[in-house]
């Protein structure tokens, strides 16, 4: 017996021993999913919330229009859009050598969520970094600092710890929605449940699934709390 | 290129009707879920709050259980889990014929449940922020705790518990696009059967992201528009509304 087969042997459910190395690979896959879109994201997201604070006027419209789009419809309209919509313009695509891309769905999830994430967390930094007050600005200056220095050592730093908490949302929201790449053939966490269940009729699959996402996003929280402490603990009131 | 478009008008062979239909199908199930999730938030967060352990225990379970858990997958344990024990009953009750959920039902109660844990959370904090002296003034004017929380809490909380509540509504109605999974016909399932039919998925897809973001576009609108209402006259003493 392999070690993914033990937890289904332990707790004496067939099903879950029967299905238990391909649920571990569908967390791997999940925890791949999140982990490559949330960091992707994130650094987009900087580069979003920044242009759109301090860029051009025609950047910051630009921006404004994305964020708005992307955080006004469903993830789930957003993939099937990028999964089967791109992908009805093959020839355009082999055309100019990204087919390999556009054909495979794990790349399609990824693309998805990592603009999906981008949007969210974009407006998050930006909220973070608009409620910096104005004087850390202005004395950065006063001090000879570069703009660019000023907003990468004094209000970014800031900004952060703001950001720290709705972003740690975002990240356990993105652990959730990557279940939806389930509905795009691919075998993640929920998609491995969704195959043991189609053939075994046995419903308690779900259950034990819902227990790992639980665990996944519980760790996930604890995490951050720790996270959240050792970052803040040079402030007085906590 | 622009006889594609004839494809989402209400023409022969056009999908418009079918669209308008789903979009409706999406409101509505987004309308009916609503107050129900509300309300059911609103008990577990007095749960939460209460002076009883076991009530709190309860209720902190409910919220980390169905805030942690993928929507689609409580739509999945709703749809067939609650189907199966409900089969079950009818049978032990001896009753004739067999008992199926309506998947409008599922997808209510499924997304009623996933509201009421994220919505719980907004009225603790709303709660949190009304002064214990409103109560216990309630409390002086001979008012029952029933009173004092219809009367005299209740109207201050929406105040505080808008902005919360908007945001998730608007969570709630990009929810309603997984209930086509369990055969619902919202705008998703409509738009899917669409592309099957017409292989334009790229048109189709475009069209219900248009849709969703006119939804939510009026849906911000309308909630900037209760949350004026709601601050009305409390930004005339000079505090931090918004």
């Amino acid at each position: 017996m392999t070690w993914c087969e033990y937890p289904g042997w332990a707790v004496g459910s067939e099903v879950l021993q029967n299905y238990g190395c391909r649920m571990a690979t569908g967390v791997g896959l999940t925890l791949q999913l999140v982990a490559i879109s949330v960091s992707l994201g994130f650094v987009l997201a900087i580069g979003l919330a920044v242009a759109r604070l301090y860029g051009p006027r025609w950047a910051q419209v630009l921006i404004n229009g994305y964020t708005t789009f992307f955080r006004g419809t469903p993830l789930l309209c957003q993939l099937f859009l990028v999964y089967y919509g791109l992908g009805q313009f093959r020839l355009f695509w082999t055309d100019i050598g990204l087919w390999w891309f556009f054909r495979e769905p794990f790349y399609c999830a990824l693309l998805t969520f990592v603009i999906n994430t981008a949007a969210y967390q974009a407006e998050i930094l930006r909220g973070a970094i608009q409620s910096i007050p104005r004087g850390q600005f202005e004395g950065a200056l006063a001090l000879g600092l570069h703009r660019w220095s000023s907003l990468r050592h004094v209000i970014l730093p800031q900004a952060m710890i703001l950001a720290l908490r709705p972003l740690g949302n975002e990240l356990i929201v993105m652990i959730k929605s990557s279940a939806l790449a389930s509905l795009v053939t691919l075998y993640d966490l929920m998609g491995a449940t969704r195959l043991a269940f189609s053939r075994s009729f046995d419903l308690s699959i779900y259950l034990y699934a819902a227990l790992i996402y639980l665990l996944l996003v519980e760790i996930v929280r604890r995490v951050w709390d720790r996270l959240e402490l050792r970052l803040t603990r040079h402030m007085a009131l906590r | 290129m622009f006889d594609k478009f004839a494809l989402l008008g209400f023409g022969d062979g056009g999908w418009g009707l079918a669209l308008l239909q789903g979009a409706g199908i999406t409101i509505s199930i987004a309308l009916a879920t609503l107050p129900f999730g509300l309300a059911l938030g609103l008990v577990v967060a007095l749960g939460a709050r209460s002076q009883s352990s076991v009530l709190r225990v309860l209720a902190t379970a409910y919220t980390t259980v169905f805030r942690g858990v993928p929507e689609l997958l409580t739509l999945y344990i709703i749809y067939f889990g609650v189907q199966v024990l409900l089969q079950e009953a009818w049978r032990w009750l001896g009753l004739p014929g067999s008992f199926s959920m309506p998947p409008f039902v599922a997808g209510m109660v499924a997304l009623g449940v996933v509201l009421s844990a994220f919505s719980s959370e907004v009225w603790v904090g709303a709660l949190n922020s009304i002064p214990k002296g409103q109560r216990e003034a309630a409390a002086a004017l001979g008012l029952s705790k029933g009173q004092a929380f219809r009367l005299v809490v209740f109207p201050q909380l929406i105040r505080v518990a808008l902005p919360g509540l908007g945001n998730n509504w608007m969570v709630l109605l990009k929810e309603t696009s997984l209930v086509s999974v369990i055969t619902l016909p919202d705008i998703m399932f409509i738009t899917t059967r669409a592309n099957v039919a017409t292989k334009e998925p790229f048109l189709f897809f475009g069209a219900a992201m248009a849709i969703y973001l006119v939804f939510s576009m009026i849906s911000a609108w309308g909630i900037g528009r209760m949350e004026a209402r709601a601050n009305r006259g409390i930004a005339a003493f000079g505090g931090a509304t918004r």
